[in-house]
């Protein structure tokens, strides 16, 4: 529909876009265009759409698809565009998980205890996406409450991976992820509470940034687990991420955790220059049960990088084992008393029940089981008498990871490993095995544990032809190192080109 | 009660006048004034993804109380979520202080009836946020009024070293007295601003482990608290001399009856599993900056009390009523400072027997009223001048307190200045006393009380303008020379 009526239009430049199908377009491409007059913001915001409803019905990336809302954003940005202005995503389509709170959209952490639930307000970087120009496509898919590594504790459906669609896109944000892969987004919003947006960004063959936590504001994000909870970016190049995340970043007085530093130039950091760059390859990242496809294509990526001037040693982050039980107890107790609140009384559905206790306990049923068990498991963790040995004693354990990645950045610059033990898994496979997925997120867990920061970067395919990332980790706010690694690596592959080709 | 002691520690609840709320923008409204749920907002709702932000006033508001206390100031404060379900809870916790409260080991001196002063431990002084209210409809139902709802509150809970209801009262009344005087509460205990909770047991004299203690709620006034404690010790001595066991639980007072009923029996303490809140970072204090509001704290009640007495030599009583709110005594302490510098005595005087008598009868606060203390000054010069004479000085300080006017203007308007002319008021005597020949006369045959008559008789000709002890001296003479 978006194609036909581009062409019909009077410009040359629409056909020559057009013809090459706009979705193909990164989102910098897309700004490009945008900003050249090549393309209007209305005709890349129907080719998204059309996109959705063409391989959406298969992939289930969305939620909410809001076409109305988009292509009305869309045209307003059309006009900014035409009167000259250049915000940075101006008139780029792009979509939010549905952990995010939007103004008037129907926003359900992937639950039914918020199923209908409309914000009065936007979370402050849906605020920020807002003042830089971009469309709004809509929510996408989540693990209930961003609980999970593969986006089936949805309590609507799962997400597919584009790659395969028997294969989970991984979790828990796995529909802003296929999306992004599926090319139904330009870019996208995730959480990164263990994981959650690098180890989908590896399993959809596309880029994820987990940026240091306080980077960006949690105001109006859904809680999972407050202290280890951070907004990410997904693009399916590095320098889309970058646009995307100079666009949202920075300092939020209504979020006391957030940083009150300034935010760098980091598109212009994204130099390709990765000479004498100190790389840490961590040994407790390459053990028993590292799929061996995935060591060796993250091994090839390192020695990759070392071809590009990169100094490459082997480091060690004694505690990383340690780092499974702490986070589970953490992230478990912190949800035990977020999700506390959602009783019925004030939004979101009500079950009837004889009196307000009643009702209560009847709408807390509509929580999912794995949302139930971490909520009992961090009940638990938390009760005198256990709190010392559990709660407590992660908190210890905690800083012993924060003492480990504080040693290795005093002689490297950045962490290089796998994101993901193995790559996608099928559906179900996994479904009933709560360890077994907890074990996907051994590599990514001791970041959100961490003052760090981390990306996933596409660096290979098994021989399933499933994709591989290549995880690049950063100290304390050093996202522009991080960003500039993975760009020259970028530069220096194509891993990042290869497309799925969906239900083909 | 006397093979048994009383043991008793006392929880504060105090909501701080502050503009805004705990965590969020909305303003601080009169919870029983302001239509239900008009100050409200997404963060105080508790709606997902919202985030708290500490209001410094509040934590300015809760260190004037700590510091005035005695306490000892933790520098690094942490605040914690105590998780409970309640309708009236919007997040299912309330944000409080728990491992690192703003102020620990403090004191407070109180006085007890006999004159003694006794020192009562202060455990340690907190900053939490208050909850919402819930009505409860007689058909079934309930209603819930968030306006309340994370405004800040400042819980103050005292060392068991209460032994009595008195001694609960005047604690309580001294801590409520404390905190209008910082200026962050008003006290009022109806509306529940300021709430009392003790918690209360005995034990047998002599021991030291602590009996099973119950907890009073919903204590609306300082009597109902002392009265409350009262029975509550005699009803556990009972229930141990029968033989049985207190029970743990919550009671509230039933006025009627005049008693304690149980309201809540508590079968094991409540898990409220505290957790450090991750929202929130650890709240570092500047020491110089406590320092700042150290030096800044006015002087507190005792201290001006005792500067009353020793300074302006004025009794106890006195001196109590004059300090008892802190802005009559500035109002005091200002008539006290303007020259002429009268005795403070006599300032003390007009202002408790006369400033009072018109401020109840017209229930007026000191904020109220339209006289000023230079206004009282001038008054009470008129009257030392003699001007005017002291009833008419009364009067005349009604008339500036309805009017607002000056006290020499009053005198003006009305022609009440002093007649102290002698030959006018000589005149009047021998007027007066050739119209009552036949009380003259008894008066000459011994009817001493009958010159009061005459004094009457000349006030009332001079519409008690004049002058007392000129009328007395010239009536004594005109009496004599009647006599010769």
């Amino acid at each position: 529909m978006g194609v036909q009526e581009a062409m019909t239009g009077p410009s040359v430049l629409f056909f020559f876009v057009n013809a090459m199908d706009l979705t193909t377009l990164t989102l910098t491409e897309l700004r490009d265009a945008l900003w050249a007059g090549q393309v209007t913001s209305v005709v890349a915001t129907e080719a998204m759409l059309d996109r959705i409803v063409a391989v959406d019905n298969e992939v289930k990336s969305y939620l909410t698809v809001t076409d109305d809302l988009a292509l009305e954003q869309a045209a307003a940005a059309d006009k900014r565009l035409a009167a000259g202005e250049r915000t940075p995503l101006l008139g780029v389509p792009v979509a939010v998980k549905d952990m995010f709170c939007t103004r008037g959209v129907a926003t359900t952490a992937g639950s039914k205890i918020l199923e209908g639930f409309v914000p009065p307000y936007n979370a402050f970087v849906v605020d920020k996406l807002a003042e830089a120009g971009a469309v709004l496509l809509g929510k996408t898919n989540t693990d209930e409450f961003a609980m999970g590594s593969s986006t089936e504790t949805s309590a609507y459906f799962a997400t597919h991976n584009p790659w395969d669609l028997e294969r989970v896109p991984g979790g828990s944000s796995g529909g802003s992820a296929a999306a992004v892969a599926g090319r139904m987004a330009y870019a996208a919003f995730g959480t990164d509470t263990g994981g959650s947006v690098r180890q989908p960004a590896s399993f959809c063959n596309i880029v994820g940034l987990r940026p240091t936590y306080g980077r960006m504001s949690r105001w109006g994000v859904v809680a999972y687990a407050s202290s280890l909870d951070q907004v990410g970016v997904f693009g399916r190049t590095v320098a889309d991420v970058t646009a995307m995340f100079q666009a949202t970043a920075g300092f939020d007085p209504r979020d006391s955790t957030s940083l009150n530093v300034p935010v760098p130039n980091y598109e212009a950091a994204l130099t390709g220059d990765i000479r004498g760059l100190r790389v840490g390859v961590p040994k407790e990242y390459f053990i028993e049960g590292l799929d061996g496809e995935v060591e060796t294509a993250v091994r090839a990526a390192i020695n990759q990088l070392a071809d590009l001037g990169a100094d490459i040693r082997e480091i060690s982050l004694p505690h990383s084992r340690y780092a499974l039980p702490i986070y589970y107890l953490i992230a478990t107790a912190e949800a035990s008393t977020n999700l506390a609140r959602y009783d019925g009384v004030r939004y979101g559905p009500r079950v009837a029940g004889a009196d307000v206790i009643d009702s209560v306990q009847k709408t807390r049923a509509l929580f999912g089981a794995e949302t139930k068990k971490r909520i009992m498991l961090g009940t638990y963790a938390l009760s005198t008498g256990y709190y010392d040995e559990y709660y407590g004693k992660a908190l210890q354990g905690r800083t012993l990871i924060i003492n480990d990645f504080n040693k290795a950045f005093a002689d490297v610059d950045v962490i290089a490993g796998p994101v993901s033990p193995t790559t996608a898994f099928k559906l179900g496979e996994k479904v009933n095995d709560s360890l077994a997925l907890f074990l996907a997120d051994i590599f990514t867990l001791p970041l959100n544990l961490s003052a760090s920061c981390g990306l996933s970067v596409p660096c290979g395919f098994d021989g399933r032809g499933l994709p591989i990332g290549l995880q690049l980790i950063g100290n304390t706010l050093q996202e522009a190192t991080i960003l500039n690694a993975a760009f020259a690596y970028e530069q220096a592959t194509e891993w990042h080109l290869r497309q799925p080709v969906i239900g083909g | 009660m006397s093979k048994y002691e009383a043991v008793i520690g006392l929880e504060i609840h105090a909501e701080l006048m502050t503009n805004s709320k705990m965590f969020c923008g909305c303003r601080v409204v009169d919870s029983v004034e302001a239509p239900p749920n008009t100050a409200v907002c997404p963060v105080c709702l508790g709606m997902p993804g919202m985030l708290p932000v500490v209001n410094a006033q509040a934590v300015e508001y809760a260190l004037r109380v700590a510091l005035a206390l005695n306490c000892t100031i933790n520098l690094h404060n942490v605040f914690a979520r105590k998780n409970y379900f309640y309708p009236d809870l919007p997040k299912s916790y309330q944000i409080s202080q728990y491992e690192r409260p703003l102020g620990i080991k403090g004191w407070l001196d109180i006085e007890l009836e006999n004159g003694e002063t006794k020192r009562i431990g202060i455990r340690r002084v907190h900053m939490e946020e208050d909850t919402g209210k819930l009505t409860h409809l007689d058909g079934g139902g309930s209603l819930v009024d968030y306006n309340r709802s994370s405004v800040p509150l400042l819980e103050i809970v005292s060392e068991p070293d209460i032994r009595s209801g008195e001694e609960a009262r005047a604690y309580a009344t001294r801590i409520r007295q404390i905190l209008r005087y910082l200026g962050v509460n008003s006290g009022d205990m109806e509306k529940g601003v300021f709430r009392v909770e003790p918690n209360i047991s005995i034990r047998p004299v002599g021991t030291a482990a602590f009996g099973t203690r119950t907890e009073l709620k919903n204590l609306n006034s300082f009597r109902v608290l002392a009265d409350g404690t009262d029975y509550e010790l005699v009803r556990q001595a009972a229930v141990l001399d029968a033989g049985r066991q207190v029970v743990q639980e919550t009671r509230g007072w039933h006025e009627g009856r005049r008693e304690t009923f149980s309201q809540r029996i508590k079968e094991e303490a409540e898990d409220y599993r505290y957790l450090p809140d991750p929202d929130l970072p650890p709240l570092h204090l500047d020491a110089t900056w406590v320092e700042e509001v150290r030096a800044a704290l006015p002087e507190l009640p005792q201290a001006k009390l005792a500067r009353y007495r020793a300074d302006f030599g004025l009794s106890a009583y006195d001196a109590a009523v004059l300090t008892e709110d802190r802005t009559v005594a500035e109002w005091f302490e200002t008539a006290v400072s303007i020259p002429p510098h009268l005795n403070p005595k006599t300032i003390a005087n007009w202002v408790i027997n006369e400033l009072f008598r018109l401020m109840n009868e017209s229930k007026q606060s000191i904020d109220d009223i339209r006289v000023s203390p230079a206004g009282l000054v001038e008054l009470i010069g008129l009257v030392e001048k003699q001007t005017i004479n002291n009833n008419t000085g009364k009067e005349v300080l009604a008339e500036m307190f309805a009017s607002g006017q000056s006290g020499t203007a009053v005198v003006e308007a009305k022609g009440l200045a002093q007649i102290s002319d002698e030959a006018a008021l000589a005149a009047t005597i021998k007027q007066i006393l050739a119209d009552n020949a036949a009380m003259v006369e008894r008066y000459m045959n011994g009817e001493a009380k009958l010159r009061g008559f005459f004094m009457g008789q000349v006030m009332q000709a001079t519409q008690g303008k004049a002058n007392p002890k000129l009328v007395n001296q010239l009536l004594g003479q005109a009496l004599n020379q009647a006599e010769k």
